[in-house]
């Protein structure tokens, strides 16, 4: 076997039919990964159908986790390890894999029949196509129906085990706990008992083969060194999860209670899910009939004093946008989230891109300015989840917060904040009514530094006043046309919206020289890839944010290098962003397959730029 | 004491915008009555409306108001009752607004039952975009999008929204000043989703619409005002009344004089009958067509709520997930 047992980064990837329990599997590894200590970034990979037909090649569904001393930001260009649980798993993904990676195949799933689903003519095992990889085929159907058949399953109960018995193997080799999972089995399974000891069962029997040495002569242990991390309390966390925490942390922080109103959309609803559980922490959850409602229900609960947070993807964003107008001219607190998946249309629902940052910063009728962040990592949504909610108070106005389906589902390592420490949000407070001034001119009456009026929600005695989408008074609030009012209040939302930069901090470089060659300048989920590809290269690396208004010394900034390289998973629409607001010319690296950016084409591509 | 509220007591400043005769005044003013007339809080009273005439509503009610955008006032207004369920929340919306556009939110706000009071402006045609037909129009309504006639069925409102399953209808004529105060502060009273269609004249754009049963010396003929467990009598001195036709599967007219037991009783908790009333043309069947009490969406959403929406907890009791670890 070719991989070393002094190992600072492996990449496992376990893929097997949609039914197969790979997302499961995958994510109780990634437990285990964290209670070892290791670092670690993991990469759902999935397909849209929820069942799709048994041994196809588009049923394939995966699960890739790199595993080290770190630091890891991505799950990993190329797979050390493939657990392949039939032949279409195994065709979908050799072409990943690094040459000398290790196979562990099922190989009772090499039938004749899912051979011919997976596109094969013969059984790739016995011919040349694997010469380049260390394969292991082991009956794993097989010796996993035999340790459950006492529990008395049907053969599709006991067959589902089998991802448990698979699992015992791989904890196994790299020297895990079993106890994290067995734990979580009796959890889950609790009001189950006899699947519940036949899952352990198998995860049991799966390690105590591995162990028992009968793969001994194609098997090695693997020791991964804990990582060396910042002290503290760490836990696993997905972005959805950190999203979830974040807004209910922001509600909190604002001493405000926090409506969640969404209507389901992939990737955006595990947001949805997460948030549903945190009912105790002051948050509510509203499904609503569809994403138009789901945004105006938002807008209603933002108007009467709870803070209004809606989320989709893409598509339901496109929706939401003429409601997102009217928050604009209410001048309303709001978060609109969005989970970015490949378009147009439906397009690839369960892939990512980071496609809709000119829906974003451009895509409303009319002049219609809105703050645009986004997340960078996995634990940076919780971290923005923050910030958008800061921002939408302090402003009034909506805030949209970008994301994608990769950190909605990628899993790593976090470190638990002290929400002690976390800045309290303020918002505008309504005034006290005065009887020399109409409660529509102070509902109107902005702060002179944000430009926020006050949030004046009903039920407030004294200060009853209209607000709505026909343009109104700049001052006296009441529906005005004249065009003289309506240019200073287009003028109004321009400026504050650009009034958010003076409380964003000024840019800085994540890593490399402030000023030289090259700076790769990303923003959203390519950070992972993109601070490795800039840690080989010694390029700079500048990675973005706030995305509307950019922060106010970025031009500064990129002044400082010969080159600006941005590589985006997109056609390239922050270099459109930054020539259009900063008059930089920068290049383009546009990948849109789907897939987040391996490290390796990214430091490939630094190579040519710096030879050009 | 302070002197009685009237109706200028809940006017606001400006100036009411719509065109001279618009039957939309007539029904402004009877809310405004009715918030005096149960004095209701201003600063706990909110109006929300959509796009339309009817929906300037907000800017001449001195509580608070929203004026959103096109069909979405209902979820509008469902977030703003989930925000604060105490709210005293008004729906003002139109036959394009809430039967077309957002038809779909009207549904979802019936069968929620949240607890707002709708009103339903219907004068079967598009107003404030100059008069084309809208989804309740006559087939066969001439307008400018239709110069040969509207060829598409109408919707019957009464009909949809029973189908979504409200649980209160009500009807009203918007000239009809003494029966429409009755169904309102019904309308205001029931503790759910109240829908009540206004039939309202639009002088400019479809005018006499609705003549053949609001014109007033022929109302006697021509309207069945309903009340709960009382026959259903009309005509001069109520001489006629409507019995169930067992052949047919509907309501008729019965000379009240002579056959006063076959005279049915509304009962307004009654579904089928209520879906009987809806389908009357001659009379038009109109007051508390249905009523039927039912749990209200903000009740049962905060009841099922773990905490009731308070912070009973902080996010800090959460943070650390299943299996935390610690660095050293």
């Amino acid at each position: 076997m070719s991989i070393s047992s002094d190992v600072n980064s492996i990449v496992v990837r376990f893929a097997g039919d949609s039914g197969d329990g790979m997302q499961l599997m995958g994510s109780q590894f990634a437990v285990s990964t964290a209670l070892a200590g290791a670092d670690f970034s993991t990469f759902p990979d999935y397909p849209a159908e929820i069942r799709a037909p048994a041994g196809s090649l588009f049923g394939v569904s995966a699960y890739q986790i790199n595993l080290g001393t770190g630091p890891i930001t991505t799950a990993g260009d190329a797979p050390d390890v493939l657990v392949a649980f039939n032949p279409a798993a195994l065709k979908v993904s050799l072409p990943l894999l690094r040459k000398g990676a290790l196979l562990i195949v099922n190989a009772d799933s090499f039938t004749q029949r899912n051979l011919v689903k997976a596109g094969y003519e013969s059984d790739p095992r016995d011919g040349n196509e694997l010469d380049d990889f260390q394969v292991v085929s082991a009956d794993i159907s097989r010796l996993n129906q035999e340790a459950v058949s006492p529990f008395g399953l049907s053969k599709s109960e006991g067959g589902r085990c089998k991802n448990f018995w698979a699992l015992g193997v791989l904890l196994w080799m790299f020297d895990f706990e079993l106890d994290p999972v067995e734990d979580w089995i009796k959890r889950r399974l609790a009001d189950h008992p006899t699947l519940r000891d036949a899952n352990i069962t198998a995860l049991r029997a799966g390690h105590t083969y591995a162990e028992a040495a009968e793969l001994s002569a194609s098997l090695s242990q693997l020791h991964i060194e804990p990582a060396e991390m910042p002290t503290g309390d760490y836990r696993t966390i997905t972005g959805a999860e950190a999203m979830a925490l974040g807004l209910a942390a922001a509600g909190e922080l604002a001493e405000r209670k926090l409506l969640f109103c969404s209507y389901p959309i992939t990737p955006a609803s595990p947001l949805l899910h997460r948030l549903s559980r945190l009912g105790e922490t002051g948050v509510g959850t509203f499904q609503a009939e569809d994403e138009i409602a789901a945004i105006c229900a938002a807008i209603g609960a933002s108007y009467a004093g709870m803070i209004g947070v809606t989320s989709s993807s893409g598509p339901g964003i496109a929706l939401k946008t003429e409601a997102m107008g009217l928050a604009i001219s209410a001048e309303l607190p709001l978060v609109i989230v969005n989970w970015q998946r490949g378009g147009p249309s439906t397009g690839l629902p369960t892939k990512t891109e980071q496609s809709d940052l000119y829906q974003a910063v451009y895509g409303r009728n009319a002049d219609t300015p809105i703050p645009v962040i986004a997340a960078a990592t996995v634990s940076d949504c919780f971290d923005m989840a923050i910030e958008a909610v800061r921002i939408a108070l302090r402003h009034m106005t909506p805030v949209i917060l970008l994301a994608d389906g990769y950190l909605s589902n990628a899993a790593e390592p976090w470190r638990i904040p002290d929400l002690g420490s976390l800045a309290k949000i303020e918002h505008n407070p309504a005034p006290a009514p005065s009887a020399g001034v109409t409660p529509q001119r102070q509902a109107f009456t902005r702060d002179a530094r944000t430009h926020g009026r006050p949030w004046i929600p009903p039920g407030t005695a004294g200060l009853m006043h209209r607000v709505g989408g026909l343009e109104k008074d700049i001052e006296t609030g009441h529906i005005s046309y004249d065009p003289a009012n309506h240019r200073r209040m287009t003028e109004l939302r321009r400026a504050k919206v650009e009034s958010v930069s003076a409380f964003v901090p000024d840019q800085g470089v994540e890593l490399g020289d402030s000023k030289g060659e090259l700076v790769l300048v990303g923003w959203g989920s390519t950070y992972g890839p993109l601070y490795q590809a800039a840690r080989q290269t010694g390029a700079s690396l500048v990675h973005l944010r706030h995305l509307h208004p950019l922060p106010g010394n970025l031009a500064e900034l990129l002044a400082g290098f010969d080159k600006v390289l941005v590589p985006e998973m997109n056609t390239g629409q922050l270099s459109t962003l930054l020539r259009d607001k900063l008059g930089v010319q920068p290049v383009s690296f546009s990948k849109v397959s789907g897939q987040p950016f391996l490290i390796s084409e990214l430091v490939e591509r630094i190579n040519e730029e710096r030879a050009a | 004491m302070s002197t009685p509220l009237t109706a200028k007591d809940y006017a606001t400043t400006q100036e009411v915008r719509w065109c001279p005769g618009c039957g939309d005044y007539a029904v402004l003013k009877a809310v405004q009555t009715l918030l005096a007339k149960v004095g209701a809080d201003k600063a706990n009273t909110v109006f929300v409306s959509g796009i339309g005439c009817a929906a300037r509503f907000p800017y001449y009610v001195d509580t608070y108001g929203f004026h959103t955008i096109h069909g979405r006032a209902p979820a509008v207004a469902t977030g703003v009752k989930l925000a604060n369920p105490d709210l005293d929340v008004w729906v003002v919306t139109g036959d394009g607004d809430g039967l077309s556009i957002g038809a779909s939110h009207l549904m979802h706000a019936l069968r929620r039952n949240v607890g707002l009071k709708i009103l339903l402006f219907n004068n079967e045609i598009y107003g404030l975009t100059k008069g084309q037909y809208s989804p309740t129009s006559r087939v066969g309504t001439r307008s400018p999008s239709s110069p040969g006639g509207s060829v598409d069925a109408p919707v019957s409102p009464g009909q949809y929204v029973m189908g979504c399953g409200a649980k209160f209808y009500a009807r009203a004529i918007d000239t009809d000043k003494v029966n429409m105060a009755h169904v309102l502060e019904q309308a205001h009273e029931f503790n759910g989703a109240s829908l009540t269609e206004i039939y309202q004249n639009c002088i400019v754009y479809n005018e006499d619409v609705f003549a053949s049963f609001t014109d007033r010396d022929d109302a006697a003929q021509t309207q069945l005002h309903l009340r709960h467990g009382k026959p259903m009598l009309f005509g001069e001195n109520n001489d006629k009344g409507i019995r169930f036709n067992p052949d047919s599967w509907s309501l008729e007219v019965v000379d009240a004089t002579a056959s006063p037991d076959e005279v049915l009783v509304h009962d307004e908790a009654n579904p089928v009958l209520a879906r009987l009333l809806i389908d009357l043309h001659v009379p038009v069947a109109l007051g508390v067509i249905y009523r039927q009490p039912a749990q209200r969406f903000e009740d049962a959403f905060y009841g099922h709520h773990p905490s009731a929406m308070k912070r009973s907890k902080s996010v800090a009791e959460f943070i650390r997930g299943p299996n935390p670890w610690t660095v050293k």
